[in-house]
């Protein structure tokens, strides 16, 4: 197989990360976009998404197809309660301290994973993907003067980790559409923008702030569902995703949700090929390599505006 | 008529009012006077319920004030338009008015008066807030404010900055207002604006109300103005 086939299938590998990682990483850059809370507990959540995936697959029983639509529908659901209600037990207690709530989401994290660990344990455990066709991918070659199209061996992405990709790109839609055309984005950015002025125009914001923690999380969650078929679901998992999404996020700039999904799917991309060819680890090297290179030439972030 | 009988309020630890308390009717201008660090807007800020009162009282119309949710306080009607106007700077002209509609879901109508008040901001509608001139972005604060159909309008420094045009044309608004049976509070800091427009005035000294007048009696003899603003 020549090196086309290689970079093909290396950058499909790459854009199912991407997908998944810009999800999660909305989320985390939403939260801190409006609320001004850096959220460590936000791998906690996606891998509480994962681990409710399995959960209630194994619950429907029999079909697979059920049980993970209940899955995609139930698991963002209960996360996002499970943050509002953090949210309202224990970060709006703190006012929403920068300092104080970065110690607080940290506890969170912990609790949330040594409780996954004493009732789910510390097995890896799949879930079957819905539908898992493989999809061979054809490859064009020069042969005796003309182009010719042939079936490369190995060469196959599935039709599930199509959907990832369709699904995460539909789900980001729907956000933005929400941020800039619904009343509850509009209360959303009014918030973000001048809190105190938005209470003084009747803005319920502690109601906003709850809201848009349940949102963040459930993103994460829904990017925990998702990978879960291709990825198991472990207690440990959230911690690399938190990472990554960390990386992203300063990359593309806090609070930017464009810089984002752009940051998503550079540094989704760069670890898919970077970790085909060469070796993960160097991925997470280049990758952390350009976080602190942004810090220092651009520390707004790619799209992220200077603090006023 | 707003009430507010002996307020104590501040930031954190430190006290900034002592014992604050001024009336404010209906239909009356009352201008807030003072140097600066006097506690003008944090007065304002006690009003609407930014800061916890430690002591006192703060009623509308008899309806108190001081125990309500920041959020609620808004929806009795009360228009707030702070100092350096605070506007939602990456929000559209439209999208800015369209949350003081949502305050106390003020019918479409109310828009429309309020756009026929500030023709100008008609043909910014699509335009986000920070793009908009000085005078624009203060027309914009006014009419945000106006839009939730107050009973009590607070004004902190409206004019400041502005060009003489434009600080006629909130005046005139201001005073629409007034005669339309609105209750005022203005902080204002320029001695010629206060005494056109006032009815009285209280003047404020280290988070102190320490007097106050009509603004009759001021346009006759404008001393306590010169002794409080220390001009």
């Amino acid at each position: 197989m020549d090196f086309g086939p290689y970079l093909l299938l290396a950058s499909l590998e790459g854009a199912v990360l991407a997908s998944v990682l810009a999800l999660m990483a909305s989320g985390l850059s939403l939260v801190f976009g409006v609320m001004r809370v850096v959220n460590v507990a936000h791998g906690e959540f996606y891998m509480l998404g994962a681990v409710l995936a399995w959960w209630v697959a194994s619950l429907a029983g029999g079909s697979v197809v059920l049980g993970f639509v209940l899955a995609l529908v139930l698991a963002p659901l209960i996360v996002g309660a499970i943050a509002a209600t953090a949210d309202i037990v224990v970060l709006r207690r703190l006012s929403y301290d920068p300092e104080r709530t970065i110690v607080a989401t940290i506890g969170l994290l912990y609790i949330i994973q040594q409780l996954t660990l004493m009732s789910y344990g510390p097995e890896a455990r799949p879930v079957v993907a819905p539908f898992n066709t493989r999809l061979a991918i054809p490859w064009f070659e020069f042969a005796d003067g003309g182009l010719r199209m042939y079936w490369p061996w190995g060469l196959s992405t599935t039709s599930y980790k199509l959907f990832v990709i369709f699904a995460a790109v539909a789900v980001l839609l729907g956000i933005r559409v929400m941020m800039t055309r619904s009343r509850a984005g509009l209360l959303m950015r009014a918030t973000q923008q001048d809190r105190e002025i938005a209470q003084a125009f009747g803005i319920p914001v502690e109601r906003v702030y709850a809201v848009v923690f349940g949102i963040g999380a459930g993103l994460a969650a829904l990017a925990g569902v998702l990978i879960v078929p291709i990825q198991q679901a472990h207690y440990l998992m959230g911690l690399d995703a938190l990472l990554l999404s960390f990386i992203v996020v300063i990359i593309g700039g806090l609070g930017s949700l464009a810089g984002t999904v752009i940051a998503a799917v550079l540094i989704g991309m760069s670890e898919g090929i970077i970790s085909v060819f060469f070796s993960p680890t160097l991925a997470k090297i280049i990758a952390t390599l350009l976080v602190a290179f942004v810090l220092v030439f651009r520390p707004q972030g790619l799209m992220g505006k200077r603090v006023r | 008529m707003l009430r507010v009988e002996g307020i104590d309020a501040g930031y954190g630890r430190a006290q900034i009012l002592r014992g604050v308390s001024l009336e404010a009717p209906a239909g009356r201008i009352t201008c807030l006077m003072g140097r600066n660090g006097a506690g003008k807007t944090t007065t304002m800020k006690a009003i609407m319920g930014f800061l916890p009162l430690r002591a006192g009282r703060i009623t509308l119309d008899g309806e108190d004030l001081g125990h309500l949710p920041p959020h609620e306080v808004p929806r009795r009607g009360i228009g707030y338009v702070p100092q350096g106007r605070r506007l939602f700077a990456e929000l559209t002209v439209a999208q800015n008015l369209e949350i003081g509609m949502m305050t106390r879901r003020s019918p479409p109508e109310v828009l429309e008066r309020v756009l026929s008040l500030f023709p100008r901001l008609r043909e910014r509608m699509d335009q986000r807030a920070e793009t908009l001139s000085g005078g624009e972005q203060q027309m914009l604060a006014m009419a945000r404010a106006l839009c939730l159909r107050p009973r009590l309008l607070l004004l902190d420094e409206p004019t400041e900055g502005l060009q003489p045009s434009m600080i006629a044309l909130i005046r005139q608004v201001v005073e629409r207002m007034r005669d339309e049976g609105v209750a005022i509070l203005l902080v204002e800091q320029r001695i010629d604006a206060v005494l056109s427009i006032a009815d009285q005035v209280v003047f404020m000294e280290n988070g102190r109300v320490v007097d106050g007048a009509a603004g009759e009696a001021l346009r006759a003899d404008p001393g306590p103005l010169h002794r409080y603003l220390g001009v």
